[in-house]
């Protein structure tokens, strides 16, 4: 299993769509027979990156990875980037305009909930250049 | 409860799902705001909304949950119908208000169920 590998571009101008990517992760993951617990982790924090892209970024690219008793997720966008990152990390900090919000999503809870879910995680961002954002979430036997 | 006492309990109208209502659910949580329903909700099987739009699919989905009650008599769109059926997600409306369908359900035995870690 440990080189398996999906790819998928998220599109940033329909909100309707945001979640497809996360949606077939998690039934390839299912398909796989992995732990219950490990795929719905995976699920969410790949979810609220994926919903992350298409509200600040535009949509992106997101890839999934089977990589060494964990599985790897790198969301990469070209959007504005994270003006303050340990900001954005704080539980109700939040950019989203208030159409967002109207739609169940802006309450700051995305990478919060991102970093809770994974067992580790990363973020590369630099005002203008874009974000990527890097999860491992451990599943011993893979 | 079975997801049929929900729906009897709720006096709502189902929406797709007939099959699956004789499944039992232990508990549920409420919210309009999904983001929380992430951040907070641990092995809750229903979720009730007055939000209507297919992230509330989505964020059920991702959840393992097995059933959605749009509160206030809110109605999805064919897509979101679609999607729920294509997730085996149970789909019902009441013209109930959030507060009200909250508490017949935990009257009638449902349960808020663990926080997340």
């Amino acid at each position: 299993m440990s080189d398996m590998a999906f790819c998928y571009i998220v599109p940033g101008d329909d909100f309707t769509r945001a979640g497809e990517a996360s949606a077939d992760v998690k039934s390839r993951l299912k398909m796989l027979g992995l732990p219950t617990d490990v795929i719905r982790r995976v699920s969410i924090a790949m979810y609220e990156g994926e919903i992350n892209m298409v509200i600040h970024a535009g949509g992106g690219e997101a890839e999934v990875r089977l990589d060494n008793g964990a599985i790897y997720m790198e969301l990469r966008d070209r959007g504005p980037g994270i003006q303050d990152l340990s900001l954005a990390m704080k539980e109700g900090y939040s950019t989203a305009p208030e159409n967002i919000r109207s739609l169940g999503f802006g309450a700051g809870m995305g990478l919060p909930n991102m970093k809770k879910y994974t067992d580790r995680m990363e973020i590369e961002s630099a005002p203008g250049e874009g974000t990527t954002v890097k999860m491992w979430v451990n599943c011993p036997g893979i | 409860m079975t997801m049929a006492d929900v729906k009897r309990v709720l006096n709502a109208r189902l929406i797709c799902g007939e099959e699956l209502l004789e499944k039992e659910v232990h508990s549920a949580c409420g919210s309009d705001m999904m983001s929380d329903v992430l951040a907070y909700v641990k092995d809750q099987s229903v979720l009730l909304s007055g939000l209507v739009n297919p992230q509330v699919i989505r964020t059920a989905q991702m959840m393992d949950m097995v059933c959605i009650v749009f509160v206030r008599g809110k109605e999805p769109d064919p897509m979101m119908i679609s999607l729920a059926e294509s997730c085996g997600i149970v789909l019902m409306t009441t013209e109930h208000r959030m507060f009200t369908a909250c508490g017949l359900l935990y009257e009638n035995g449902l349960r808020g169920g663990g926080m997340p870690k």
